[in-house]
């Protein structure tokens, strides 16, 4: 049977992106950020997941605002990286994992998630950044991907409760799949940084470790924080944090954080990253 | 009114501004493609005028003005890539937008410096009882 392995919630800062495609990922500023995801890389190494499935934000590339979807998955062979409005990363098309696709989709229907099934799909930074951090620059991803959309753009967001709860779906969905395979989950965006407005530049470090050692520790807490909370706190865009949640969600109740590394600044954000493994019942 | 209209510097984008923005963000939307960067850049002033945007968001994106998009209902990751497009960093987009009238370097100065604190950053209404 498929098993989760492992969860991890990391930012998906376009600069990094940028940076690691330029090859210009080096020198003081960016130092500190290349030995902290190195960990990371090592996990991926040592686990070699065959899937990732990563839940993530559009940022108006794929989708507009012709239609505003609070959920969705890709369901597709291949998501290429998407122009975002500077072209495409060139980056490997992801390879996704249609049967697994269709297996989540009919089970989290079927637990009255009605999600949106995208057959054609562009994915963009807030998937394959993540993807870049982990696995650097191969010459295609070493898993498959399947990628899952929160709808993070407009208020009000999917609850966290309802996040964190979709999490838990997945999971029962992965664990039902007779496939022997080993799928890791991986939460993205946030935490605290704020683009926009006379505001612009908000860092919080405090409230994003307190937040983060409640995802980890008593995540039944952590899901039900406001919006307003998650937007006055670690700024307005910081409410991607939700997203890290459907990750939790996909764990044991108990888990061992086997990694942690939290850095101000990339770009304009807290980089947060983050491994945990289930604790065996 | 709502409570997150209380967090200073903040346009939170609800399905109020969402409406009212939607044809700024439709515009934003076309440049993720060629033709629409080329349409913007080349014929700018026809070319905005095809979406349903209001005269005043039309003036604000010819003015280049990010917090005015952003109070007429434009979602910052949208309207960032019309920033992107004239080849503007999220930090030089950050620095147009700060009240300080920063630059750029000084802008990534404060990030390096730990970023904006939430110290006074918080809530409108304790600034103004501070």
């Amino acid at each position: 049977m498929a098993k989760i392995i492992g969860g991890i919630g990391t930012s998906h800062i376009p600069t990094v992106g940028k940076v690691i495609d330029n090859d210009e990922m080096h020198g003081e500023y960016w130092e500190p950020f290349v030995k902290g995801i190195q960990p990371a890389r090592d996990w991926m190494k040592k686990n070699k997941p065959d899937v990732c499935i990563v839940v993530y934000n559009d940022h108006g590339s794929n989708f507009s605002l012709k239609d505003i979807i609070p959920f969705g998955i890709g369901m597709g062979e291949k998501f290429l990286p998407a122009d975002e409005g500077y072209g495409r990363r060139n980056v490997p098309t992801c390879e996704g994992y249609p049967t697994l696709s269709a297996h989540i989709a009919e089970s989290l229907i079927l637990d009255e998630f009605d999600i949106v099934m995208s057959n054609e799909l562009d994915v963009d930074h807030g998937l394959t950044v993540p993807l870049s951090i982990m696995y650097d620059q191969p010459t295609e991803w070493p898993c498959k991907v399947i990628p899952v959309y929160v709808g993070v753009v407009q208020y009000p967001q999917p609850r966290g409760n309802r996040c964190y709860n979709l999490g838990k779906a997945i999971r029962k969905a992965v664990d039902s799949f007779p496939e022997d395979i080993n799928v890791a989950i991986l939460g993205t965006g946030g935490l605290s940084h704020q683009l926009q407005g006379q505001r612009a530049g908000l860092i919080n470090q405090d409230y994003d470790k307190k937040w983060l050692d409640g995802l980890v520790n008593t995540p039944e807490i952590t899901k039900d924080i406001s919006h307003t909370e998650l937007l006055r706190e670690a700024g307005s865009e910081g409410i991607e944090a939700i997203m890290w949640l459907v990750m939790r969600g996909a764990m044991n109740q108990e888990v061992e954080e086997v990694y942690r590394f939290m850095h101000t600044p990339v770009s304009n954000t807290n980089y947060s990253l983050t491994i945990l493994e289930n604790k065996e019942k | 009114m709502k409570d997150y209209n209380d967090i200073p510097g903040t346009y939170v984008f609800d399905i109020t501004m969402s409406q009212k923005g939607y044809g700024l963000n439709k515009f934003c939307e076309t440049l993720n493609r060629e033709e629409g960067r080329e349409q913007f850049l080349n014929n700018e002033d026809e070319y905005l005028k095809t979406f349903g945007m209001s005269e005043e968001q039309q003036e604000a994106v010819k003015k280049r003005d990010i917090n005015k998009m952003l109070e007429l209902g434009g979602n910052i990751y949208y309207v960032f890539k019309i920033a992107a497009v004239l080849g503007h960093s999220m930090q030089a987009v950050g620095a147009m937008m700060s009240e300080e009238g920063m630059t750029e370097k000084e802008f990534q100065q404060m990030m390096i410096n730990g970023g904006r604190p939430i110290e006074g950053n918080r809530s409108k209404k304790e600034n103004n009882n501070g």
